[in-house]
């Protein structure tokens, strides 16, 4: 694609018009996608145009988004080529009409043969002798499904390992997940399966959930409604982009100020202050004092993996102060009096731990805990996400942190909220996890465990944790298999599994399928590639960060035979129920039934709608027992704007759903009284302790604006590909030199788990002996260095990640191309 | 880059002096191309300064191709890719943020243009690479031609769609 075009075709009056949700992170910022007949434009003129606006004269800024990134020409499997052009929902009240810089690509990154897709899987594909081809349907199903079910009859489920995905957007979304889930869990009964960001079945959110508190508890716009917002460990103008500047920055200019008086009648109402608690000066923290001004924001610049010991003296200090809420405590809370002494931390000895001034700390409690006046609670929003999911002790933090929100009763009131900012946008519906307990996968896998992985819409090969060592074991293994396979040369399907079988059963091999857009760094170990479809070639719906659920709609084909991720379970799901049907087994076949499915809808109404239905299975559903409510037809009514989940009811033609949870006091809890957890502060884990002592740099990762995941597009995306060609590492000027290294200059990276590469760009307010490494890319692999450690539910730590560094040399491509000047808005 | 390197090569062939005379003779060719859904469009190249008049980081605004388009012309100091002039370091671009037509505003320490609405900065060094931000394009790059007869510097074609237009050419 070239970004140079000075023109653009616009969509003539009667253009087809479809809705599609932003997949480009958790927000779900609402689109319109025209598409219309290639040949064919629009005028000028407002009323030859179907945007209706005059470009016979310039636009005054702010009118609208309309970039060339917004348009591309893509073909349909009619042979015609149509022109499409995708552009931000002004009646959205997600992103009211703003893009970001993802989402503002979303047209350019669908399929074309030339263009940013040019390298999606069109058709499945097996490696023969030494290299990929190209198959059918029917080739690569009966390898995968032979092989699956040639290790299910002779070793059981427990051997068939999944890595895939669980969540909303591109690659999940609640058609997806439940077609996933329901082959994984129901049919085939295996509990070996880990989530594409982590090594394990689990929640990130054990915590929270537990203490009767989910994740996801208000709306956007009690960002506005919020006297402070409490950021934590979250860069929201980098990655929750859209919800940020709309709903964030209008509290932070003071511009919600009526709103809050018309919501809060009599109760003092101002501009939002913001704290945030983030060992780095993120681009976020200099977009906030832009707007809101120094005075009206605090940085709690806190040590490395010390914000248990933040929590829990900011805890014993508002105690103290008697600013807690004690009659909110005594009538919907347990367990309140063990916690405080259990988390007592003198504001010194906080000081000491986190590294932040006492005199920071008290203001801090005084800003956001202080009320207002008698009776009045000051309404602090704390917003969560990386900082804390992927911190030191993932469970504690959450432990630490909703105590002291439940204390000062910041949630269940509008303007509160104790919510994570997320990245992918959510979409589970799964039959239950069918196991007891939490299984390292990752660990498994090393230690030659497991005999055949699915990768399914994940990556681990950039993005789990001690990622080196766990790629080495999958190459070795997956190249024992490739080694089987090159010698079978004219080998039948039949004849194929059993050489592959004999080499994961008797040589320590692992067979190896990645069902995904791209053939992606997987391909590099595969056997067999399954090729996927993703929003716009498939209808989905997902929900965002404040629960609410749209319909993204299809409007092109996939390219080639691709197919959605439900399609492609339920292809796997019958062709092994035929499978055991054709050799007589009627009861192992009907295990594999119930997927008869025609369109994503079909499993959209088997998962998402049947939940709670008189008659269905176990579900877990984040639509809950009313998910029947959401029909196709009825999403597809209600827009770009959708419905909140749980929803309430079908009125006069609308989905009526739920702004906040919890508004009532009744907690997810067996009495509904909400849970305070001990979180005393434990120091760094030992693992991370020791490379922190061996290593000079902290190296703190994490994700960056213009990039989405693992790149999976934009490294074929010019504009995001040339900005960063590799893992950029920001680190202190002082240390850049005393290393010798200067902006663009590559180095590497290394401790005791692994080593890998990374583009120097030197930031003034990065403190000394810390780094920042853009995460899960694919040039250059921040979890290459990340210790194996985890938390009790084997959630990883990936900031606790201490390397040494070392200059490489000049890449002169990215001295010369790439902008090395401060990503932060000063 | 396909159309960047058809304009540098026309402009190459057509020389320096002629360029007011070559846009005039092409503006036919040019504008069937346009309705064509080509991407070169019938520019009028434009006079509008002097290199030696130029102070080092000292943004000069003009507008071009039309009086709605307002842009700016910089002297880096230092030669950079695209710069012309004797010292390869005068550059310009629309002063209008791709995402949604705010002015940007210069800063001749940093040399990056910023946008106040949404925050996006681009870096008037690297072709106006944007180093952070919502665009979802670089900011557009004034292609200019220098004359060492007269030492003009004229403004000859734009990289990149201008803000709030469906063509660069009203």
């Amino acid at each position: 694609m070239s970004t140079t075009h000075d023109r653009v075709a616009l969509p003539p009056v009667g253009a087809q018009r479809t809705n599609l949700t932003c997949h480009f992170c958790i927000v779900g910022c609402g689109y319109h996608v025209y598409k219309w007949n290639a040949e064919v434009e629009g005028g000028r003129a407002p009323n030859q145009n179907a945007l209706g606006l005059d470009f016979r004269k310039q636009l005054p800024p702010l009118t609208a988004i309309m970039t060339p990134a917004m348009t591309n020409v893509i073909k349909d499997k009619d042979g015609r080529r149509y022109n499409i052009m995708i552009l931000p929902d002004r009646g959205c009240s997600v992103n009211q009409g703003l893009s970001s810089t993802r989402g503002g690509q979303l047209a350019k990154v669908m399929y074309t043969a030339d263009g940013v897709g040019r390298e999606r899987l069109r058709n499945p594909r097996v490696y023969v002798g030494d290299a990929w081809f190209d198959t059918s349907w029917d080739d690569a199903l009966g390898l995968y499904c032979g092989v699956t079910k040639k290790i299910l009859d002779s070793d059981g489920p427990a051997e068939l390992v999944f890595d895939c995905f669980d969540h909303g957007g591109a690659g999940g979304g609640f058609e997806n997940t439940w077609a996933t889930g329901k082959l994984m869990f129901t049919a085939l009964k295996t509990p070996m399966v880990r989530i594409h960001n982590r090594p394990a079945y689990n929640s990130e959110c054990h915590a929270t959930r537990e203490m009767g508190i989910g994740e996801l508890n208000n709306s956007y716009e009690d960002a506005e409604l919020a006297d402070v917002i409490m950021a934590i460990g979250c860069n929201s103008y980098e990655t929750q982009t859209n919800y940020f500047l709309a709903h964030w920055v209008p509290n932070l200019l003071g511009g919600t100020v009526a709103k809050k008086q018309k919501w809060f009648p009599g109760e003092a109402a101002g501009r939002a202050r913001i704290i945030f608690v983030d060992p780095r000066r993120t681009p976020t923290i200099a977009v906030a004092e832009q707007v809101a001004g120094n005075d009206n924001v605090l940085h709690l610049d806190i040590e490395p993996g010390t914000d248990i010991a933040l929590f829990n003296g900011l805890l014993t200090y508002v105690v103290e102060q008697g600013w807690h809420d004690g009659d909110f405590i005594a009538r919907h809370t347990r367990d309140f009096d063990i916690t405080v002494p259990a988390n007592r931390l003198s504001l010194e000895e906080t000081s000491r731990i986190t590294g932040v001034p006492v005199a920071r700390l008290r203001q801090a409690a005084e800003w956001a805990y202080r009320p207002k006046a008698a009776g009045q609670r000051t309404r602090t929003m704390h917003a969560y996400e990386k900082g804390i999911i992927w911190g030191n002790d993932n469970y504690l933090i959450q432990s630490a942190l909703v105590d002291l929100v439940l204390a000062t009763h910041n949630v269940g009131r509008r303007g509160t909220g104790v919510v994570r900012m997320g990245g992918h946008q959510e979409g589970y519906t799964r039959p239950p996890y069918p196991g007891d307990k939490k299984i390292y996968i990752d660990q498994e896998i090393i230690q030659g465990r497991g005999l055949m992985y699915t990768a399914w819409g994940a990556n681990p090969f950039q993005t789990t944790l001690n990622a080196e060592q766990h790629r080495a074991a999958i190459l070795h293994r997956a190249g024992i298999v490739r080694e089987a396979i090159g010698k079978a040369r004219g080998a039948s399907t039949k004849d194929k599994v059993d050489v592959i079988y004999d080499a994961v059963k008797n040589r320590g091999g692992l067979f190896l399928a990645s069902i995904n857009l791209y053939p992606t760094a997987l391909a590099e170990a595969a056997h067999v590639l399954l090729p996927a479809a993703h929003p716009g070639e498939t209808h989905l719906t997902s929900m965002n960060g404040e629960r609410r659920c749209r319909l993204s709609e299809r409007f092109m084909d996939p390219p080639g035979v691709a197919r959605a991720d439900c399609l492609i379970a339920a292809d796997i799901a019958n062709s092994l129920g035929a499978m055991y049907a054709a050799e007589g087994k009627a009861d192992l076949s009907m295990r594999f039934a119930g997927f008869d499915w025609k369109t994503e809808e079909d499993a959209f109404n088997d998962g998402f709608r049947a939940a709670g239905t008189a008659g269905a299975p176990p579900i877990d559903s984040q639509g809950g027992g009313t998910g029947y409510l959401a029909t196709y037809d009825r999403l597809r009514a209600a827009g770009n704007n959708g419905v909140q989940l749980p929803i309430k009811e079908y009125k006069d033609g609308k989905l009526i759903g739920t702004e906040m949870l919890y508004t009532d006091n009744k907690f997810d809890t067996a009495d509904g009284k909400a849970i305070f957890k001990p979180s005393p502060w434990p120091g760094l884990p030992r693992m991370v302790a020791d490379q922190r002592a061996k290593h000079r740099f902290w190296i703190n990762n994490g994700r960056v604006n213009e990039v989405w995941q693992t790149g999976y597009h934009d490294m074929y995306n010019e504009f995001v590909r040339g900005r960063w060609p590799m893992a950029f590492l920001e680190i202190n000027p002082d240390d850049a030199a005393s290393l010798g290294v200067s902006a663009g200059d590559v180095v590497e990276l290394f401790n005791d788990y692994g080593s890998t590469y990374a583009m120097t760009y030197p930031e003034p307010s990065i403190k000394k002996s810390q780094t920042f490494m853009q995460f899960g890319y694919w040039n250059g692999i921040a979890g290459d260095l990340v210790t194996p450690w985890t938390d009790r539910n084997i959630i990883p730590y990936y900031k606790g990640t201490w390397a040494s560094i070392r200059r490489v040399g000049t890449v002169a491509d990215f001295k010369e191309t790439v902008s090395f000047k401060p990503r932060r808005y000063a | 880059m396909g159309n960047l390197v058809s304009r540098r090569q026309f402009l190459k062939l057509t020389g320096g002096a002629a360029v007011g005379a070559a846009a005039v003779s092409t503006d036919a060719r040019a504008a069937a191309s346009a309705d064509a859904g080509g991407a070169v469009l019938p520019y009028k190249a434009k006079v509008v300064g002097k290199a030696g008049l130029l102070g080092p980081d000292h943004a000069v605004a003009f507008t071009f191709p039309d009086a709605s388009s307002p842009c700016a012309l910089l002297k880096l100091g230092t030669a950079v890719p695209g710069g012309v002039g004797p010292d390869q370091d005068i550059v310009a671009y629309s002063t209008m943020c791709t995402h949604m037509g705010c002015g940007v505003s210069y800063d001749s320490v940093q040399r990056v243009f910023r946008c106040p609405c949404h925050f996006s900065v681009f870096d008037a060094e690297k072709s106006g690479e944007m180093v952070c931000g919502q665009a979802t394009e670089n900011l557009p790059r004034i292609v200019l031609k220098y004359d060492g007869k007269d030492d003009s510097i004229t403004a000859v074609a734009v990289v990149g769609l201008l803000y709030g237009r469906q063509s660069n050419i009203l």
